[in-house]
């Protein structure tokens, strides 16, 4: 317990704390079952990566059937059994693949793989604190997302196949055993680790919030915190608010799949079964609840990404982040419209046309929040002096594909366009560019730009840069075209097209982006030889701030023990943006203000 | 033997990559990290303007090759679609217009500003009125945005005209069947109990007065050109959607919640065939709520018609309550066959 001794002084000042206690660490302590923030980010981060890989894999998978409908991989059905006879993906396979796809990028890899690898690694070591309030709730939300991993892993190996209803799960397919294959044992696992999610999710958020309320060290104001920290201050507060409404909904789904319930269900007949005596249900209820989750989930997924560009940016162009209470507040703004949008899911689906105009207003003021935050980072680049280490350079893309993936959000926020292009391609673009790749592009830029604090050894540059480039255009070159589907009215979700007499004429560009699809999932292999080879063979960080950079985690040793920092923990004097100021480099926080220095933040 | 083959090439590529990638970091060691951090910031400083020019150029190359693929070429078939286009276009231009000028500054500062020793970056942390100028000028295209869908959404969730028909859809896994009033103008009631599928697809109550005239269909729906139409949308099973990619619409189709949309169509089936030069064009109904395995194939036809050739096909057409109950059918000769079997082409 002597964690928590050291911990409960994390004010630190005044007392004789050397926050290093390896001595008493064993193997099972220190890698498995860690208490230290950073150890737990790591773990976050690897299983996220391994899920990475997996998400990724299934989309090459499907994106073969979408791409060569017509041709037949032998070597398909020795990996996949019976999901791809005669080397075929059997449609059941596909929706599968699609479901386990979607659901494990959004909440394995780009919640818990995200925030909380940045949430756990960064907040104390940037906030000046020795570790979370709780690290031992820290560890049990690791290992509650683990176990959610293992069960929903599990559930791709039942009989009947994993949940094959799409990410969303709506009912009554998702509530029907007779409905769907997968909506029998698949989907009560599903369930199961999702509710497990987000037990994890909370004991998580619920520590994020708590540390960077009342752990900070001296001098260390809200305002003068990293925009990284207030990035994942918001995160965290969206995931506890709304997180559990989403176990709710859950909760009367699986009353409603196992006990007899009507919550969602109401005049069903199902094909070979016969009519349901459930009646008075509203299948619509499960929607509202799990879009009231479903909505802030992709702030959640977004913000992090978007504190961390803001902070790479500005330490890479050597000039402050421009306007950081702008900043600040369009983070705020954000968080709030967060929780007032979700309905813009729902607009076909017989919504009350009035609550529906409410909706396409708030959802259109999100532009303006996110226009802020566009602008000023562009005007944070000008006139800077930038230099472009990978991290940068996933930023950069990060501000660019936002742009993009931002902009298609204005036409399907408005309802009267929605209504044409709901559920087609043009809404798989959209949230693949703006969530998807943005947000991965976020974590990349994090990856690289904290490697060296994470595990004290470089990133390869050069693979870094390949990685960038190839990742960057081939997303382009996959996401941009499917906006041209979606305008030909291109359902999403869809096995095959030939029998579509309105949609079979892009039989040709559907190969064209299958094939970019498996160049660019071929290159993130070469990040993770990247990654594994440098966390051991890597090039040593042999200075303590790298990239010059003024945050508080820069100050710890090169490679910090348990508590961070080995004597007390460093003062804070300004904010972190001092780049370029009075002719100096950069200042770090940790500099007390100069007598004539110029008019301070 | 090609597999294997394949395998080793990959593994190949990987390696030569990755060998090349870790001789590029001893040079950099051996030339010192400054200058092999300027040669970086010079290469990829200039293929962030070779980004930029690509990628405009691949849009463009995208546009010529795909624009001519969507609908919007095509131009909607119903006075809502039309609308739903012009608004396209107008939101097209204002993100358009945003979307050039963010992605031209963003790539080329990041070329412009690329690291120099002899520059010194500019302090500039704050500037209200900047922010103030992008605070307002997005809001007010998004309120001139806001106002114009307003103004499209109440119209097309508003009541339909008078004169409209109306049609009941009932989504089923995995098919569509479309429920006309017959001659008293009235649907029967109906209770999701009294499914049958062979006579009673969706339930109708039979004692009903009203039911007895009303007239099922299956795949394939009759509308008249010109003519507004009411659909009353359901479902026997799960969430389904009736998409109308051409007449630019969709709804929901939710069992136990009717939901309804309406619009007038402005071309024939023939006439659409014409205008877009394929004879085998037709306005196809896609399912666009997954709703199980066989989500893809969930097709139906809407057959735009003429009123003269709908009164024709109107005429031909059997209550449903006689194929229930043939003994109490008053034309004893039974009508042939099911006209739509034609144009039902579903697989299941």
């Amino acid at each position: 317990m002597s964690h928590e001794a050291a911990l409960h002084n994390h004010e630190g000042h005044g007392h004789d704390d050397h926050g290093h206690h390896e001595h008493h660490d064993t193997f099972l302590t220190k890698y498995v079952f860690s208490q230290d923030h950073k150890m737990i980010a790591k773990q976050f981060l690897i299983t996220g990566m391994v899920w990475a890989v997996l998400g990724g894999l299934m989309s090459v998978l499907f994106r073969l059937q979408l791409g060569y409908p017509d041709a037949s991989f032998p070597w398909l059905e020795s990996i996949l059994g019976k999901w791809a006879k005669g080397g075929q993906i059997t449609p059941e396979a596909y929706y599968a693949l699609v479901t386990t796809h979607g659901t494990v990028l959004v909440f394995f890899v780009l919640t818990a793989g995200l925030s909380g690898t940045f949430a756990n690694f960064l907040i104390p070591l940037q906030v000046g604190a020795r570790d979370m309030a709780s690290p031992f709730m820290n560890m049990l939300s690791y290992w509650f997302f683990f176990i959610a991993s293992i069960i929903m892993l599990s559930s791709m190996f039942v009989e009947t196949g994993p949940f094959s209803g799409g990410w969303t799960a709506y009912p009554p397919l998702s509530a029907l055993h007779d409905a769907s294959p997968g909506s029998k044992t698949g989907m009560d696992l599903w369930i199961i680790s999702m509710a497990l999610f987000v037990v994890s999710s909370l004991l998580g958020g619920l520590n994020y919030i708590t540390t960077i309320l009342n752990m900070r060290t001296k001098g260390m104001s809200m305002t003068r915190l990293p925009l990284t920290i207030w990035a994942l201050f918001f995160t965290a507060v969206l995931g506890v608010l709304s997180f559990p409404v989403l176990l709710s909904g859950l909760i009367l789904l699986i009353f409603d799949r196992n006990f007899g319930t009507s919550f969602y269900l109401s005049d069903i007949y199902v094909n070979g079964v016969g009519a349901l005596s459930n009646e008075g249900g509203s299948a619509i209820l499960y929607q509202h609840l799990f879009w009231f989750l479903g909505h802030p989930e992709v702030y959640i997924i977004l913000l992090p990404a978007m504190g961390m560009v803001s902070e790479i940016i500005s330490v890479n162009s050597r000039k402050p982040i421009f306007g950081y209470m702008a900043m600040l507040g369009s983070l705020f703004a954000i968080a709030i419209l967060a929780f007032l949008v979700w309905a813009h899911h729902m607009f076909v689906t017989g919504l009350n046309p009035f609550l529906g105009s409410v909706f396409v207003l708030l959802t259109l003021l999100i532009a303006i929040p996110s226009g802020i935050k566009v602008f000023n980072w562009l005007t944070t680049l000008w006139r800077g002096n930038i230099r472009f280490t990978p991290g940068m350079l996933f930023a950069i893309g990060f501000v660019s594909l936002f742009i993009s993936g931002g902009l298609t959000g204005i036409w399907l926020g408005n309802a009267a366009l929605d209504i044409y292009l709901h559920d087609s391609y043009f809404v798989v673009a959209h949230f693949h560019i703006v969530m998807g790749v943005a947000s991965m592009f976020g974590m990349f830029a994090g990856v690289y730009h904290w490697f060296p604090k994470m595990y004290g050894r470089y990133l390869n540059n050069s693979l870094g840069y390949i990685h960038f480039w190839i990742t960057i255009a081939g997303a382009y070159m996959i996401f941009w075209p499917m906006h041209y589907q979606g305008l030909a009215g291109m359902p999403r979700r869809y096995f095959d097209f030939s029998i579509w007499e309105s949609f079979k004429q892009f039989a040709e560009l559907n190969r064209f982006i299958s094939t970019v699809a498996m160049i660019v999932f071929a290159t993130q292999i070469l990040f993770l030889i990247n990654f594994f080879y440098s966390i051991f063979k890597g090039r040593k960080v042999t200075v303590l701030n790298p990239w010059e950079s003024n945050t508080l985690e820069w100050t710890t040793p090169i490679n910090p023990g348990h508590g961070n920092w080995p004597g007390e923990i460093p003062e804070v004097h300004r904010w972190p943006y001092d780049y370029g100021k009075d002719g100096h480099e950069f200042i770090p926080q940790t500099t007390p203000v100069g007598e004539d220095e110029s008019g301070t933040h | 033997m090609t597999l294997y083959l394949s395998i080793a090439i990959i593994v190949f590529i990987y390696v030569v990559i990755f060998q090349i990638a870790k001789a590029s970091e001893y040079v950099s060691i051996l030339k010192g990290e400054e200058a092999s951090r300027k040669q970086n910031n010079k290469i990829n400083g200039f293929l962030m303007v070779a980004f930029l020019v690509f990628g405009f150029v691949g849009i463009y190359v995208c546009n010529e090759l795909y624009y001519g693929k969507t609908q919007i070429a095509q131009g909607a078939a119903s006075i809502q679609g039309e609308k739903v286009d012009e608004m396209l276009f107008v939101t097209l231009i204002v993100t358009g217009i945003v979307f050039v000028i963010t992605q031209f500054l963003l790539f080329w500062f990041a070329y412009k500003y690329q690291e120099d020793t002899n520059r010194k970056s500019f302090f500039f942390a704050h500037s209200t009125k900047l922010e103030l100028i992008w605070t307002a000028i997005p809001a007010i295209a998004l309120t001139v945005l806001v106002v114009f869908g307003l103004r499209n959404w109440f119209f097309f969730t508003g009541e339909p005209p008078k004169n409209a028909m109306v049609v009941e859809v009932t989504g089923k896994q995995f098919g569509w069947i479309f429920r006309y009033s017959g001659k008293d103008a009235i649907f029967g009631k109906k209770y999701y109990k009294n499914v049958d599928p062979a006579t009673n697809s969706v339930g109708i109550v039979w004692d009903d007065k009203y039911a007895q005239d009303d007239i099922l269909t299956e795949q394939t729906m009759y509308i008249v050109k010109g003519t507004p139409v009411k659909l009353i949308l359901g479902s026997r099973d799960v969430i389904h959607d009736v998409g109308l990619s051409h007449f630019r619409l969709k709804m929901d189709a939710v069992p136990g919640i009717p939901t309804t949309m309406w619009f007038t169509p402005i071309y024939t089936t023939k006439e659409m065939q014409e205008k877009t030069d394929n004879p085998n064009f037709q306005y196809e109904i896609s399912c666009d709520q997954i709703c199980g395995n066989g989500h893809y194939s969930m097709k139906g036809i809407i057959q735009v018609v003429d009123q003269e050739e709908y009164d024709m096909w109107m005429a031909k057409q059997k209550p449903q309550y006689y194929t229930a109950f043939p003994e109490k059918d008053p034309t004893a000769v039974p009508v042939v066959a099911d006209t739509t079997a034609k144009t039902a082409v579903v697989k299941m």
